[in-house]
């Protein structure tokens, strides 16, 4: 008999089921079980003040990179699709060599930089501004830093596609009847971009969420966050019920707002 | 009509943010020279020392040749694995094909710590029947990378596919052509740059991979990232710096390449 096309979607589908689908059921399974039978897993989630506070952390690391990324690609984001052919091609550089080297050499990078003997420390003393080195990283700042700079090209790829489309001659209407450089790029250019800004947030959001390296790194363990949390929970306090029970938490988050993201946004208006 | 340029105020606020982007890349070059043994500027004094040391300690070759054994297992398994799910996707066009690619596209949404936990479920159930393919082996490693890498891979290969013209496929088909001669002498010709760019992106993206590595290798699969994280998490070992200047080169020189590729492309075609 011969092949026919369907058969063509099989092995993928079957791979990322038997190994991804189903081991994450045994995830689910482990919340439920791991250390004894029942909800308690769930019930630490919900009332205990340790783990309460790593997601109150969290979400308030996540919120403040989000609303930095967003701002920052914004700017870069509207050098790239408008400015002259110089401009554009400095900030697609600007833009793509961070995209493009690992998660631990940009922390790192942030370390040399932001580390007691880091370069700012180094610079500052020798200019002779501060006398003792500033505490920059190992801390809740040096996290946000590290972050906003990992997501910052992931925000201005749905930003730059929302500027690319927008009709011109709107902006050339606007201007035509009077409006102020100013007013035009409030009152007509960011709204009709709305779409990219919702689209960036959640996604900068979304990925911030799970993030684990950066805040590994640059949080030096002292603020750590929900998913350092499920790691630590694995590997040195093995309590691998909790760190299921977290997981399965962070998917129903994550499943909401990408609901939410796909009511605002066509998933297919998002790809360059 | 010319479309406005970005003014003054908007140009300095992007020139703000290029200069956030780049200083940690470029603040690791000074401080791989230190002759110090701890992360610090070299002050006067430059060494190579923290160079040396790469080639010194056979850790960092043994992870790099992991990396790259790896890299290469996981990408190709990954492309075929998508190739073969695109190609049924655009010739078979399922009414639930959005349903099938959202399933596939899980790994890439899903948070990456979420994704570990799962893959370090799946490695440990497979360690109790094998030891080959397990928790802490490079098969293991090649798994684990194949299930993170698949989705972008299926991206890649989507949007090439998008751009085949479906009459040159439905000629070919009326002419009697079997399946495998659609796919090996129509379709994969017109989307083998596809195909290609997804191959390198499977590489890059398993040659990075940490979050998961961390989860499912202990002491026998360590991969450059895996080498590099002990090295940042003990006492900061300024041979990461090193390292990190390698990459960071590497990476620069291959982007350098295809924009100056892309602009001599557009101005060829416009």
């Amino acid at each position: 008999m011969a092949l026919r096309p369907i058969a063509l979607l099989g092995p993928l589908l079957l791979f990322l089921g038997l190994a991804y689908a189903v081991p994450f059921l045994g995830v689910v399974q482990w919340s439920f079980t791991l250390p004894e039978p029942g909800l308690g897993r769930y019930g630490a989630v919900l009332t205990d003040p340790l783990v309460q506070s790593v997601f109150v952390r969290t979400f308030r690391i996540c919120a403040a990179v989000t609303a930095l990324a967003v701002t920052a690609a914004y700017a870069i984001a509207y050098v790239w699709v408008r400015g002259s052919p110089g401009q554009r091609r400095f900030a697609e550089f600007c833009i793509l060599v961070p995209f493009w080297i690992s998660v631990l050499t940009r922390a790192f990078g942030w370390v040399a930089l932001l580390s007691n003997r880091g370069l700012i420390n180094t610079w500052l003393q020798a200019a002779g501004v501060i006398a003792e080195p500033l505490t920059l990283v190992r801390n809740e700042l040096g996290v946000i830093i590290g972050m906003t700079h990992f997501l910052i090209p992931f925000a201005v790829f749905p930003l730059a596609s929302a500027m690319r489309n927008l009709d011109e001659r709107v902006l050339l209407a606007a201007r035509g009847l009077g409006a102020s450089r100013l007013r035009i790029f409030w009152t007509v250019f960011v709204p009709m971009t709305a779409a990219g800004i919702i689209g960036a947030a959640l996604i900068v959001f979304v990925f911030s969420l799970g993030f684990f390296i950066t805040p590994a790194i640059l949080g030096g363990g002292r603020s750590v966050m929900v998913a350092e949390l499920v790691y630590l929970r694995m590997f040195q306090s093995p309590d691998w019920g909790l760190g299921a029970a977290i997981s399965v938490v962070l998917v129903l988050i994550v499943g909401g707002l990408m609901a939410l993201l796909f009511r605002f946004v066509r998933p297919s208006s998002m790809v360059r | 009509m010319k479309q406005a340029r970005p003014g003054l105020f908007a140009l300095l606020l992007a020139a703000l943010v290029a200069l956030f982007l780049l200083l940690p890349i470029v603040a690791v070059v000074p401080v791989s020279f230190t002759p110090a043994r701890f992360l610090s500027m070299p002050s006067g004094s430059w060494s190579l020392r923290h160079y040396q040391a790469l080639i010194d300690n056979p850790d960092w070759g043994h992870s790099i040749l992991l990396s790259l054994r790896i890299g290469v297992v996981s990408s190709l398994c990954a492309t075929a694995l998508a190739l073969a799910f695109g190609l049924g996707i655009w010739m078979f066009q399922p009414r639930f094909a959005a349903v099938l690619v959202g399933f596939v596209l899980l790994p890439m949404i899903v948070p990456p710590v979420v994704s570990a936990m799962t893959l370090y479920f799946l490695l440990t159930a497979l360690s109790k029947v094998n030891d080959l393919v397990g928790y802490d082996t490079w098969l293991g490693v090649v798994l684990a990378h194949t299930v993170m890498i698949a989705p972008f891979a299926v991206v890649l290969v989507l949007v090439a596919l998008a751009q085949v013209d479906r009459r040159i496929d439905l000629a070919a088909r009326g002419l009697g052509a079997s399946l495998t001669q659609r796919v090996f002498m129509v379709i994969l010709p017109n989307i083998k740059f596809g195909v290609i760019t997804a191959l390198l992106l499977s590489f890059v993206l398993s040659w990075e991979e940490i979050g998961v590595t961390l989860f499912v290798t202990s002491v026998n699969a360590i991969t450059l990232p895996r080498q590099m994280w002990m090295g940042l998490r003990d006492n900061i070992d300024p041979a990461i710096a090193a390292i990190s200047v390698i990459l960071i080169l590497i990476t620069v020189a291959v982007l350098a390449v295809r924009m100056v590729v892309t602009r001599e492309g557009n101005a060829a075609g416009g």
